[in-house]
Formats: structure tokens, sequence, C-alpha cells
């Protein structure tokens, strides 16, 4: 089966610091992807690499078979793929449901014109718009709080806005950046089973964890990084057996 | 009733006239601060469409309406190639490299020997009628508020809140912040043609940086959250002269010093208790008052 995201021999410096150091792995569609390893191996530049927020010193990142690396985020985005981010990162003064009207960005026609001449269309095609919003945030348990402004929430509510915003584009990949920091186990529960959801509708994810317990239950496939490298992949139980991994997480005999 | 209402047009005709380009002007800084960029160069841009609205009407004798189409066209063209290099830049930086573009447009019309430099022109026919400024007041508020709630209003908001985060949702960042740079470009040229139009004169000691402070000041005053706040700034600001007038001969300081103290006082104490600026004031009335029945 091709795949729908190809990380080629990806690398990028920082100084002296190679963040990421030749990794390579790949994504198959419908696939939960888990990206694993130490604080410091280069999980979050990866995701900041497929993204376009910062560009590769050398390699490739493939989408569906196009090479990607290079393009700005906005020319990313609207290829299919959307992004939560490890530090949250919401429009704090927009309320939950506004937040998520911003992730539609992409799906939405122009209405500007519309509006100018107070159309009907544009009317019907905001209504469109909030109606999608609600749905995706009673999905994620917040059809509550819509309303609400994003900075009056808490940690976990927070990072459910966030994966709601980035679903409002419907993407074909989904990079979540630790979507459970911070979460109650209730709340990972929750989460868990939405991510399973989302890729049972064919919407494949990149997730990069340091819940090992939602990794291994959650991932079909697991990358382990390690200072950049990539030091195992295999199928979640495959990698708990896996020396390096073991080796990396809890230090081995020298 | 009739009488009275032509008595206070005749009396207060030119405050009205004043609060309505003076709101004009402020939105014009209120269009790149909705995106949350601080670009000033709008007393630039004001210079342009006055200038040119003017050289239309009195030297090449074009009728009034194009003039004003010129001086909304022709520093709206000038912000594209400005913008595309000094939007890479943030926050101040941006604020500074806009500053030197108004100075550079007033210095040049100095030194422009055909528009009699420093002096300026004078004798420009009277063609601006009140009405004229505010129907421009009521378009230019009209566009703000269909924005508000479209597509290209939440893209502007997300840019404004978190730029990073904006590009991710596939918003063309750039292209949004030019589009604002350009409708203030716009805004601030009609205003400059009006007034041209309607004081009989312009000259470059009208476009220095001290001018596009006012307008930074109008925004900020009324507050920059919503597109009504520019203009209940730019009214409160250009009323508040008139009621000192009264009050300079009892302090004893002159209106004009009189005014710019009161100014710096309005703007040090928005900027302390209200920093959301006066259309705030409401809301936070209402959030007091709600802590008071609920402790």
């Amino acid at each position: 089966m091709s795949a729908l995201l190809a990380i080629e021999a990806l690398e990028r410096a920082f100084g002296g610091v190679r963040a990421v150091d030749g990794a390579s792995f790949r994504v198959a569609p419908g696939e939960v992807h888990g990206l694993i390893g130490p604080n410091g191996a280069g999980k979050t530049t990866v995701i900041n690499l497929v993204s376009g927020l910062l560009q590769p010193t050398a390699g490739a990142v493939v989408l569906a078979g196009r090479a990607i690396q290079g393009l700005a985020p906005h020319r990313i985005a609207a290829l299919g793929i959307a992004r939560t981010f490890q530090n949250i990162r919401l429009f704090p003064d927009l309320s939950a449901e506004d937040n998520v009207i911003v992730g539609e960005h992409l799906r939405r026609r122009p209405s500007l014109a519309a509006r100018l001449f107070m159309l009907p269309a544009a009317g019907a095609e905001e209504r469109a718009v909030r109606e999608r919003a609600a749905a995706l945030l009673e999905r994620v348990g917040l059809s509550g709080r819509r309303g609400e402004q994003v900075k009056h929430l808490s940690y976990g509510e927070q990072r459910r806005v966030e994966i709601a915003r980035a679903l409002a584009a419907e993407p074909r990949l989904l990079l979540l950046d630790e979507p459970t920091a911070g979460m109650n186990p209730v709340e990972v529960q929750s989460v868990a089973a939405l991510i399973r959801s989302v890729a049972a509708e064919g919407h494949s994810a990149l997730l990069v964890e340091h819940n090992v317990r939602l990794v291994m239950d959650v991932c079909d496939r697991i990358t382990v990084l390690n200072f950049g490298k990539v030091i195992a992949e295999g199928t979640p139980a495959e990698v708990a057996r896996d020396e390096a991994v073991i080796t990396a997480y809890l230090g081995g005999p020298r | 009733m009739g009488e009275w209402l032509a008595d206070f047009f005749a009396t207060y005709q030119s405050t009205l006239a004043y609060i309505g380009l003076n709101s004009l002007l402020a939105l014009s800084v209120y269009a790149t601060l909705s995106c949350g960029q601080l670009a000033l160069g709008n007393a630039g841009f004001m210079a342009i469409g006055a200038y040119a609205a003017t050289l239309l009407t009195k030297k090449a004798g074009a009728p009034f309406p194009l003039a004003l189409a010129a001086s909304v066209l022709l520093p709206a063209v000038v912000a594209v190639p400005l913008g595309l290099p000094v939007l890479r830049l943030k926050g101040v930086f941006l604020a500074i490299a806009t500053i030197g573009f108004g100075e550079v447009v007033r210095l040049g019309i100095v030194n422009w020997d055909y528009v009699d430099g420093a002096q300026g022109i004078v004798a420009i026919p009277q063609k601006t009628s009140l009405w004229m400024i505010w129907l421009a007041l009521a378009l230019a508020l009209g566009l703000f508020a269909r924005v508000r709630g479209s597509k290209w209003g939440f893209a502007l908001e997300a840019i404004r809140e978190d730029e990073p985060a904006a590009r991710t949702m596939g918003i063309h960042t750039t292209a949004y912040k030019l589009a604002m740079l350009v409708l203030g470009a716009g805004l601030a040229g009609l205003a400059g043609a009006l007034e041209a139009h309607y004081t009989f004169m312009v000259a470059p000691n009208g476009f220095t940086f001290a001018r596009v402070v006012d307008m930074l000041v109008f925004a900020v005053v009324g507050g920059t959250a919503f597109y009504v706040g520019p203009v209940i700034g730019a009214a409160f600001l250009t009323l508040l002269p008139e009621l000192l007038r009264e009050l300079s001969p009892l302090v004893g300081i002159e209106p004009g010093p009189l005014r710019l103290m009161v100014n710096g006082l309005v703007l040090l104490a928005v900027i302390l208790f209200l920093p959301e600026g006066i259309v705030s004031l409401p809301r936070r009335l209402r959030e007091r008052r709600a802590r008071r029945v609920a402790p």
C-alpha cells in the first residue's frame, strides 16, 4: 500500500544541534501512527517540519506522492494537513465556537461579496458553518461551552477545542502533538476513543504522545525517535519488546 | 425647531466635519490593527490622496467624484509595493518602517516645486460638503460591519490572535495583511482629499508624524477590539477641545497647549484604567455589577 505521508531522510539542524537527523518513516492511509521517544528526541520538530512552520535543512516530506517540504504553512494546510500544538495555540479571546469556525477556513466559500450586498446566500453559508462548528464541539464533548472565551476553559477543554479546530478542516492527515498532556484519565480515555473514531472515518493521524498506555492502545504502528534518529519501528507489541527502545527510555548496561 | 437646527449646524459645522474626517482616519489605522499590525504610514497615504485630488481639481479641472476616486485608488496602489516587503516585519519594526514611508512622502512633497513645496497649495475649490464626509464614514463603517463575521473577518481575528497558528489553518496571512494595509491606505487618502477640499488648502506640515500619532490615539482611546471604537475615540477627542475652549480662560492656559495636555491625560487614563478603550466601558460596568451581586 502506498503511503499517505513519507518522511525521507529528514534533517533539521539548529546551530550545531541536529534535532532531526536523517529520520525516515511512512504513515499509511487511515493509519494512526505513533511518534514517541524521550524528551528532546525531535518529535515536535518533525511535526513542525511536516506542517511547514519549520523548513528542513535536508530530506523530503512527501504527501500522497507530492513533495511538500519548503511550502508555506497555509499551502500545506490546503493540501490536507491539520495540526494541534503541544503548547496550546488557540485564539484566546475568541469563543470555542469561533475558534472552530476559523478551522473551517479552507472549506468555506468566500462570503464577503455576498455579505456586502446582504444576499441570503451569505446567511445560509454562515448558518452551515456554525452548525458544523457546533457538531464538532459536541463530538469532543464541549457542546455546553460553545460561547465561552477559550481562555476561560480548563486545560483539558482547551486541548479538545484544538482537536475540534483541526478536524474542522477535514484533513487527510491530522498531526496531534501531545493531545492529552495535562488531562485527567477520564479525558484521556475520551480522546483515545475520538482518535479511533476519526481514523475509522479514513483520516490518518500522526500522534506524538508521552502517555505510553494511550499510544499502545490507539496506534496501529509506532516510530521511536532518539536524538533525531529512528531507532525502532513496528506495531505496538514489537516496539515494546525492542532492546534499543528499552535502552533509550530506561538506560541500559554499558 | 428648524431654526435651532440650522443654527446648530452653522455653529458646529467644522466640528462635525472633523469628527467625520478623524473617524475615517482612525478607521484607516484600525484596518491594519484589526489583524494585529501596527502600520503607521497613514499620514503619507493621506498626503498622497490629498495631493492627487487637489492636482486633479485645481490644476486639471477634473470633476470632484473623479478626484475622490483617485484619492482612494492611488494610495491603495502605492500600498501594495510598500506592503509586500514591510509586512514581513513585526511589531515595532513594522511601525518604524511605515513611519519612514510617511516621512519620505512628506519630504518628497516639501522638495517638489510643482506643488510649491513646503508652502503647500492654497485656494483649492471648496467641493466637500458635510454630507459627503458622513456618507464616506457610513460606507466605511458598513464595510467593516459586513467584514465582521465573514470568512475574511474570522481570518483577520485569527491573525491578530496568533499568526503562525492562523497559517496552519490554511489562512494566507500575507494576503489578508496586505488587503488591510491597502484598505487603510484608501481610507486615509479619501480623508485627505475630503479635508483638502474642505479647508481649501494642503501643505506637507499637515502630514507629519504627529498626525499619524493622532490617528492612533483616536483608535486606542476608543478601543480597537471593535470597529465602532475608533469612531467613538475620534468623536470624543475632537469634541473635547470645544469644551476646553470654555475652560481655558479659567485655568489660564492657551487652548492649543491645553488640548495637547488633556489628550495626553486621556490617553494615559485609558491605557491605565480602560486598556480596551471606551467601547469596553459598558461591558466593564456590567461585569463589575455582576461581581458585586454574586461575590
